[in-house]
């Protein structure tokens, strides 16, 4: 039997056999036959409103399923729409496969209409991409694809398709993966273990570093034997978060530049850490020469780049960190609690993660207390800058695919994107992107996709009236000269906007209307806006100053007194010239 | 320090750009690159020549081979290998000059590959030490134009770096 088709048949043909059930993606020109066999097919196809929207989506369903997510652009300005978006994916190390279309082979380098060189342009922030030049090739690349975006260290791939071979005939075949180049290092050294075990056992202090690569490598559980085993205090960065239960009386919750107290005196005082799928990121571990200055370094990691990329590793472990710790574990003898424990147990009482209540006016954190009291399995998206370090620091995680956000790159405009890839990936969780209130206007547009798809999300506006975190930095380093950060005037009203797109749209404006408005947003199966108008003048603390070392860590002073009413006269204006006298 | 390294790659449009593009992407500093064939039509092999402590080297060569069209990178110690470079030379050469110019030329076992009334094209090959050296002598004469290939590498005895 022939296996005839043409391009964008085989197209479709790849994905079915990766097993991809949703793809996000905009058509255009150069796309029409694609979308024409999309249109023919059964594959589910979610129409964004900007191409950044779609990387973000695949970017959010990949994390919360841990499958690959597969975008869509057009030639030109569709493809260069989602270079946001890919590198966001690369940075934080995102299975997603980006299919752009392309001009055709013989227009290539004409500065033909709609031509842009994406492979050029995405060249540092993919893992591998590819321009097809010929019909014949696409399921090769398409499998090559795939199988190097999930594999090893994940990453986006982006394939760029001239229209020319979409429209070709091809005969059919699926040819298995032979890349002589690519070999993921996943399998562990054995005589690397059993000295990471001594060295554990030897440790009188030691501290498990848990970053993004324990979420990829779905070892959570794994972990959660060796730290339980030896009684050793577990850390997460920010992408780590969710891999050991925040509960957990082990739990030293988030360490680094808005990291909890605890976790980084203990790091500090270590003398042992381990590092797991972790890598030393700057806003991790402060001014770097003065970094866990008494500690031993034990560096698991699948990519051998990152092993000792920022900081001399005493133990390298190569290889999964599913593998790693399970092996780990087998090898170590249990522990009891010690004097460490006590001592951590101590900086926790001394040092907890809070803020101060107010009965009149919003306060941030108590938001995320409540939606982590009403809707405690939600998968957590967030957008970027306080709202994103609250939802790290106020929210109890748990669960390793449930909070979502973006680390590496800090991209504001991801959660509310993410949120609806992830809703379609897990149909059956709530899920909340808690954002800013410039954060969210970067993506809103998708509102419309929500809307008209039934991907009933729900977004939390922290709304400060400001560009929040720049204006803590401004207000901490540079004398309180607020240059650009105050949006107040310029945000439009979120409730008709929500109201606009056929969203649903609910404001709280003092803290007893807080729970209500949640408990109304999860009560519906539509998307939701929710406007919570939160105390502009919060600061995201504790907090080390860049280039500090972890351990000055400074709980920040809640504003003086003149600094509040100075920012609320800000508001207060501001918030007149939107809504007339009255405010909200 | 300067380090000399062998990179074999799969023999595909783009390859040079990313690697390229890696070294410039995490400010690996080339001191000289050279790209060429192999006995097998599908790789070729790059000698490139980098600027960097131990850690930098550490960091080129992971980086390279996490790149999926890197075969293999192994790093030449020069002790061990040798190291050859091609340079063509257009000096000015008029009938009072061009006597000295030939032997120079002899001494270095070099090669004259072009002559006219005002010029001469002198072929050189070697390790970098001696193409500089004959470059230095040459100067007195006036250098019109100069090509250098850049250093290829290969260790001694029965060790191969294939594929
Ligand atoms: C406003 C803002 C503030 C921030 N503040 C903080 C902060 O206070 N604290 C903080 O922690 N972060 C913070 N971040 C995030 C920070 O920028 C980094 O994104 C984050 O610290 C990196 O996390 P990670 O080390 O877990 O690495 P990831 O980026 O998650 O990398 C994963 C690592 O795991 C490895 N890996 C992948 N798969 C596997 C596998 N199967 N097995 C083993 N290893 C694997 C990869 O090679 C890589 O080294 C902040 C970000 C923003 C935007
Ligand atoms: C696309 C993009 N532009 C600029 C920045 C720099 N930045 C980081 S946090 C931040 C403020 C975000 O404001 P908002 O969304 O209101 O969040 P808040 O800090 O107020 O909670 C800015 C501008 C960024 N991270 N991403
Ligand atoms: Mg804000």
């Amino acid at each position: 039997m022939s296996n005839k088709m043409t391009g964008a048949q085989a197209v479709l043909e790849c994905l079915k056999r990766e097993g991809v059930d949703v793809v996000f993606g905009l058509p255009g020109g150069v796309l029409l036959p694609l979308y024409d066999a999309i249109y023919q097919s059964d594959i589910r196809h979610i129409l964004v409103r900007h191409e950044q929207g779609a990387a973000h989506m695949a970017d959010g369903y990949a994390r919360a399923t841990g499958k690959v997510g597969v975008c869509i652009a057009t030639s030109g300005p569709g493809a260069t729409n989602l270079v946001t978006g890919i590198a966001n994916a690369y940075m934080d190390s995102v299975p997603m496969v980006a299919i752009t279309g392309q001009v055709n082979t013989w227009l290539i380098g004409k500065d033909a209409f709609q031509e842009a060189d994406i492979t050029g342009i995405t060249l540092p922030i993919t893992k591998h991409n590819y321009l097809l030049r010929s019909a014949k090739d696409i399921s090769r690349v398409f499998r090559e694809a795939f199988y190097i975006a999930r594999t090893g260290r994940p990453g986006p791939v982006l394939i760029d398709l001239p229209r020319d071979v979409t429209v070709d005939e091809v005969e059919f075949t699926w040819p298995e993966v032979n890349l002589p180049g690519y070999h993921p290092s996943v399998k562990v050294h054995e005589m690397q273990i059993k000295k990471a075990a001594r060295a554990l056992m030897e440790a009188q202090r030691p501290v498990i570093y848990v970053g993004g690569g324990v979420k990829l490598a779905g070892a959570h559980k794994s972990l959660f034997d060796l730290a339980t085993k030896i009684n050793a205090p577990v850390t997460t960065t920010l992408m780590g978060i969710g891999c050991f239960p925040e509960d957990h009386p082990l739990s030293l919750g988030m360490l680094g530049m808005h990291g909890t107290k605890y976790a980084n005196y203990a790091i500090q005082e270590s003398d042992l850490i381990l590092a797991v799928g972790a890598r030393f990121d700057d806003r991790v571990t402060g001014k770097i020469s003065s970094f866990a200055p008494h500690a031993k370094i034990v560096h698991i990691d699948v990519d051998p780049a990152e092993v000792g990329k920022n900081v001399r590793v005493d133990i390298p472990v190569v290889g999964d960190a599913k593998n790693a710790l399970m092996a780990l574990e087998k090898e170590v003898q249990p522990k009891p609690r010690g004097a460490w424990n006590e001592k951590i147990d101590g900086w926790k009482r001394d040092y907890p993660l809070t803020y101060i209540p107010d009965m009149d006016i919003i306060k941030p954190q108590f938001v995320i207390e409540k939606l982590c009291q009403l809707a405690p399995d939600a998968i957590i998206t967030t957008e970027v800058g306080q709202n994103q370090m609250w939802a790290a620091q106020f929210f109890v995680h748990k669960d390793p695919q449930k909070f979502i956000s973006s680390g590496g790159l800090g991209t504001m405009g991801y959660g509310f994107p993410a949120a609806i890839g992830a809703k379609i990936g897990r149909p059956e969780c709530d899920v909340i992107d808690i954002a800013g209130d410039g954060s969210f206007l970067m993506n809103s547009q998708e509102l419309a996709t929500a809307v008209l798809n039934d991907i009933p999300v729900k977004v939390a506006i922290l709304n400060n009236g400001c560009l929040g975190m720049v204006r803590q930095w401004q207000e901490l380093f540079f004398e309180k000269r607020y240059s650009a950060t105050i949006l107040g005037r310029t945000s439009p009203d979120f409730v008709k906007l929500a109201e606009a797109y056929g969203a649903m749209g609910l404001r709280a404006t003092k803290p007893s209307e807080v729970e209500p408005v949640i408990r109304a947003a999860l009560a519906t199966d539509r998307p939701v806006i929710m406007d919570f108008i939160v105390n502009p003048a919060e600061k995201v603390s504790p907090m080390v100053p860049a280039g500090a070392t972890l351990s000055e860590i400074l709980e920040l002073e809640w504003c003086e007194e003149g600094h509040i009413s100075h920012l609320e006269k800000v508001y207060a204006d501001a918030r007149k010239a939107i809504f007339g006298e009255e405010g909200y | 320090m300067r380090h000399t390294i062998a990179v074999i790659v799969e023999n595909k449009s783009g390859v040079l750009t990313r690697i390229a593009g890696l070294f410039s992407r995490r400010s690996f500093n080339i001191d000289s690159l050279s790209v060429g064939a192999t006995d097998n039509p599908d790789y070729s092999r790059m000698t490139i020549t980098v600027e960097g402590d131990k850690d930098v080297l550490e960091q080129v060569i992971k980086q390279l081979s996490k790149l999926v069209n890197v075969i293999r990178v192994s790093e030449l110690a020069p002790s061990e290998s040798v190291e050859r470079e091609l340079a063509v030379i257009k000096v000015t050469a008029d009938k009072d000059s061009r006597g000295e110019i030939m032997q120079i030329v002899n001494i270095f076992r070099a090669k004259i590959i072009d002559v006219s009334a005002r010029s001469m094209i002198i072929e050189v090959t070697g390790d970098e030490e001696k193409i500089n050296a004959i470059v230095q002598l040459l100067r007195q004469f006036g250098i019109k134009e100069m090509a250098r290939t850049g250093k290829v590498s290969m260790i001694r005895g029965t060790r191969v770096i294939k594929a």
